[in-house]
């Protein structure tokens, strides 16, 4: 069996029964600007900041499928009993909106004002291992060229990450097939499994960082071997649970731009954007610049935008993939296949978000089966 | 409007570069006068607009009226009576920028779900002398009478949209109202899905942003008050719709209330593809 480890095979594991675990998150907020966790909001959970340790989510589980998402109360008070929600590590290190510049008109000459870099302190409760590796797919579009985005250095500088392992992985989620989970792998400063035993919710940590084993030896005690073969048992089961896989060679949708199943998907695809806004590895973005009424102040601020839209393509005077098919095609081989040319990595961790979010339920492990199959001759 | 959209380019105001304020109308044809509130609604931006424009007609904030020409004329209703006809060429022939503002102006409006009705049989129903009435059997859009520059979609219009792109107007600056759905801003914004979650029918896929998803953002499915986005899949969703148990009329009173056709125009029209 595989066990986990800490970095550099930091074999060490901690134990945090219910007052450890509240003393780590206070100490957290004492320690950075934002404490940012999962919490209910309108029956989802969502990543928002902490203003005390009683906001996070409590005794939620939840049932994720293609285009619907419900979340349940359960009788544990368990706080990582449910998969993925809607946001990623991306919403806080590659925002929905960033502000870009500020030009203002002072005596006939235009200053430009770069907009500061947020240089709020971040510690974020309760990311999985396919966030973890989005966030490492993530750094490398951002940062690794000629041109590193200034803005997400900063975000992501000084960033704590308590990291989960999945015991409990939605119907959605396909992180083994893609290279990771359900283990907590890499990236983390700390990382925990969460155990039940009836109203007892305990967990397993393990350090990542010298930060993560500063922090757990502040708040907590070794754990007993016992215990922590438990949580080793609990993890590993969890990836035999997992119901969607992604081929190996997917990359290779990328050879059949001509398949009919390109069409098809189009007919049932609503180019809304609601998968590449939920992915945690789509960094697409467009710049707004807005004018004030008198003219003596002009803002540009980044924004999401979408290769489902139709003028994201637009170049040269003229949108150039126009139908539905070019753009649903342009998303997932990108994703799979040429992300490979660019970053030498596939850009999908298998979180599943898009699958769930999908309002019309694609699922691009369908999609992806069936551009492999060859196309039927017409008789 | 982007880079890449054909429409006619825009007649900027001379008046802009002549240093003197812009004269602005407001036109008002069959409509609930929402979307002129909104312009009121505007408080700390409206001292602002009128510092750079000179007002020129605007019946729901002043009894005064000046004659044309005009820079911007901002027109809200639709045409319902041959006189609207007459007055609408008139207002565009004294108009350089003609922008119509709500779902009455760029598509019928709420009043346009009479079309298609016995119109006789109504004003018989309702007035007591129904030989006053003269009116025309649909209630229509202004663009199907006159050239429009520009469109703000909404019941009503929203009250940034509208200050942004009077600001880009007077101050010869891109405007680009989005084109994307409704979606994109429940996201941006952080509004949890009502589809995907509560499978609460939304019509936020198919719709037009620009109003930085307003419903979805109390809990409440997308009425379609802006109208088809780009190329909307309407057959599309309404497959979701029947698999979560709503049925082809309720999908089609949904996609009627603010928009009158321009839904259903868009999917006999074929959907995702141009
Ligand atoms: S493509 Fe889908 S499953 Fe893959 S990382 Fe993006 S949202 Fe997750
Ligand atoms: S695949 Fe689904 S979420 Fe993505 S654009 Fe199409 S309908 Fe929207
Ligand atoms: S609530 Fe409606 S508008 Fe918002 S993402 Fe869901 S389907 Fe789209
Ligand atoms: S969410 Fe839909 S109905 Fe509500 S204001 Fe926006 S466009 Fe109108």
């Amino acid at each position: 069996m595989h066990h986990p480890t800490g970095a550099d095979g930091d074999t060490r594991r901690w134990h945090l029964d219910h007052i450890a675990w509240d003393r780590l998150v206070r100490q957290l907020m004492t320690d950075v600007d934002e404490v940012i966790g999962p919490v209910m909001r309108s029956g989802v959970v969502r990543l928002r900041r902490l203003t005390d340790v009683g906001d996070l989510a409590i005794g939620v589980v939840d049932a994720q499928d293609a285009g619907s998402y419900r979340a349940t109360g359960s009788s544990m008070p368990t706080r990582f009993d449910h998969g993925p929600g809607p946001d990623s590590l991306k919403a806080i290190v590659h925002p929905a909106e960033t502000p870009v510049w500020t030009i203002r008109r002072r005596d006939g000459e235009l200053r430009v004002e770069p907009a500061p870099p947020d240089t709020t302190t971040r510690a974020v409760i309760g990311v999985r291992d396919c966030d973890l590796r989005a966030l490492q797919v993530l750094e490398r579009t951002q940062t690794s060229g000629p041109h590193p985005d200034a803005s997400f250095a900063a975000r992501r500088d000084g960033f704590v990450i308590v990291a989960v392992d999945c015991t409990r992985p939605a119907a959605t989620c396909f992180c083994t097939s893609t290279g990771g989970g359900p283990a907590a792998s890499t990236g983390f400063d700390i990382a925990l499994t969460e155990l039940a035993d009836d109203a007892d919710v305990h967990y397993v940590a393990r350090a990542g960082s010298a930060r993560g084993a500063e922090l757990l030896d502040l708040v907590a005690n070794r754990a007993d071997p016992a215990v922590v073969a438990r949580a080793d048992i609990a993890v590993a089961s969890a990836a035999d649970v997992m119901v969607r896989t992604l081929p190996d060679h997917a990359r290779t949708i990328v050879d059949v731009p001509d398949h009919a199943r390109w069409a098809e998907v189009a007919e049932r695809c609503l180019a809304c954007g609601n998968c590449t806004a939920v992915c945690p590895t789509c960094f697409c973005t467009d710049l707004v610049d807005e004018v004030s009424l008198d003219g003596e102040t002009s803002t540009r601020r980044r924004t999401w935008d979408t290769c489902f839209s139709e003028q994201y393509s637009a170049l040269g005077g003229e949108p150039y993939r126009r139908s539905t098919a070019s753009r649903y095609r342009q998303w997932l081989t990108h994703k799979l296949g040429t992300w490979w040319d660019q970053f030498d990595e596939s850009g999908c961790v298998g979180c599943g978000r898009c699958i769930t979010w999908c309002p019309v339920g694609i699922d691009l492990t369908d999609e992806v089966a069936a551009l492999l199959q060859p196309e039927a001759v017409a008789p | 409007m982007r880079i890449g959209d054909r429409r006619p380019a825009i007649d900027w105001p001379t008046a802009i570069e002549q240093g003197a304020p812009p004269t602005l109308a407001v036109w008002k044809f069959a409509s609930c006068d929402g979307c002129q509130l909104t312009i009121l609604d505007c408080e700390d931006q409206l001292l602002a607009i009128a510092d750079r424009v000179r007002i020129a007609y605007f019946p729901e904030a002043t009894s005064g009226s000046v004659d044309g020409p005009y820079d911007i004329s901002l027109v809200e209703g639709s045409i319902t009576t041959p006189g609207d006809r007459e007055r609408i060429a008139e207002i565009r022939q004294a108009s350089r920028l003609l922008v119509t503002i709500g779902a009455c102006a760029t598509a019928g409006g709420i009043q346009a779900l009479r079309n298609g009705a016995d119109i006789e049989e109504f004003t018989s129903i309702v007035y007591a002398q129904p030989s006053y009435i003269d009116v025309l059997a649909d209630s229509t859009p202004i663009s199907d009478h006159v050239t429009v520059d520009l469109e703000l979609r909404g019941c009503p219009i929203d009250p940034g949209q509208l200050v942004g792109v009077l600001a880009a107007l007077l101050n010869r600056h891109l405007v680009r109202p989005p084109t994307t759905s409704v979606c994109v801003e429940c996201k941006a914004t952080g509004a949890a899905c009502v589809l995907v979650a509560s499978a609460t029918p939304c019509l936020g896929p198919i719709t037009q942003g620009g109003c930085g998803a307003l419903c979805p953002g109390f809990d409440r499915g997308c009425y379609g008050c802006f109208g088809p986005k780009e190329h909307p899949n309407v057959t599309g969703l309404r497959r979701q719709f029947a698999a979560i148990g709503v049925d082809d009329d309720a999908t089609d009173r949904l996609l009627s209330t603010f928009n009158v056709a321009a839904f259903a125009d868009a999917e006999q029209a074929g959907g995702s593809e141009p």
